[in-house]
């Protein structure tokens, strides 16, 4: 029975140290989840909707869950980021086709410093609103590990699509009328 | 005359005003290389001081604006994580799940060194039970006629 204390031991320090592993590759983030979800058309709420998150430049706080009823296209994003930078006027663009159509663009930006991520709304003519994302805790849950990444939330507050690297018009064009065109 | 004396006004109240000047600027309380090494690059993820970005240097620029603003290296690294969140840190913070890596290290070290504490002594208690066991190894022994055979050889060789 002595006999059996030692590798006993090890065998449940191994599987204890597995099962961390485990739990820890399981937390890393939804991507997977949610790429395959909305692929299959079983769209997702989108997570996260009532954090709070600080507005870029201005006080206060916006959360997704007050934009409920608009379609929104959620563009992650930061100043240092090349493709951020060519997509920006594609998305300012978009912005006023969707005015009058109950829809927005709502930018969130993630691993940026406050005065750069205000240069670059100055500089890109942003006019939608741009929210930050310190913690990064609200773009993890959409399994965002890098930028730039765009989510569609439709007005049931679903994700109706997803691009997770630059977008451009043509991908614009083809996701948005149909989901513009739903109602709420 | 007259401007002869408002120049050396002007000349005594850049005397006095050199020093204060250089007197309100607040001591620096860290270094840029010493933080480098705690934080990281975020864009890149890598070390800071190794980092070669566009981003690092950004990060390197804000950073020397704190030292210069007198901070000391825990209120910088308190500002670069209320910019850029907890990833800029190059040690993760220690609560929730992140206390692994700073429990599972040392409790791995402790756990080889009682496995062995706990194994060595009887290892060592085996090879020697085995080493008093161990009978000595017999001569091989040839037939006689092959030994008077060989004597015979020897006898030859040897003149």
């Amino acid at each position: 029975m002595r006999r059996l204390v030692v590798p006993g031991l090890l065998i449940v320090a191994a599987a204890a140290l597995l099962a961390l592993l485990g739990f820890g590759v399981a937390h890393q983030g939804s991507s997977s989840s949610i790429d395959a979800a909305v692929r299959k058309g079983d769209l997702p709420m989108a997570p996260s909707a009532n954090m709070a998150l600080p507005v870029l430049g201005a006080a206060g706080t916006e959360k997704l869950a007050d934009l409920r009823g608009k379609v929104v296209v959620l563009n992650v994003f930061a100043s240092w980021c090349d493709p951020c930078k060519a997509e920006a006027p594609i998305l300012e663009q978009e912005q006023r086709r969707l005015a009058g159509k109950n829809a927005t663009i709502l930018g969130v930006t993630y691993l940026d410093n406050s005065s750069d991520s205000e240069r670059f709304v100055r500089q890109q003519h942003i006019s939608y609103p741009v929210v930050r994302d310190v913690s990064g805790n609200f773009v993890r849950s959409f399994g965002t590990t890098g930028v730039p990444e765009t989510f569609v939330i439709d007005r049931q507050g679903r994700i109706a699509a997803l691009r997770r690297f630059q977008l451009d018009n043509k991908w614009l064009s083809q996701t948005l009328p149909p989901i513009l065109a739903q109602r709420s | 005359m007259r401007l002869r004396s408002t120049a050396a006004v002007l000349a005594s109240a850049v005397v006095i005003l050199t020093p204060a000047t250089a007197a309100a600027a607040p001591a620096p309380k860290a270094s840029l290389t010493d933080i480098e090494n705690d934080v990281m690059c975020v864009s890149c993820h890598e070390p800071l001081a190794v980092a070669q970005s566009p981003q690092a240097y950004a990060e390197r620029n804000y950073i020397r604006n704190l030292i210069a603003q007198g901070q000391t290296k825990a209120q910088i690294e308190q500002a670069l994580v209320a910019q850029y969140g907890t990833d800029v840190l190059g040690k993760p913070p220690a609560h929730g799940f992140n206390l692994t890596v700073y429990i599972l290290p040392p409790a791995l070290v402790l756990l080889g060194i009682g496995t062995l504490v706990l194994l060595l002594p009887r290892w060592r208690r085996r090879s020697k039970a085995k080493a008093a066991t161990r009978t000595a190894i017999p001569e091989p022994s040839i037939a006689s006629a092959d030994a008077h055979r060989l004597d015979e050889e020897l006898r030859r060789y040897g003149g």
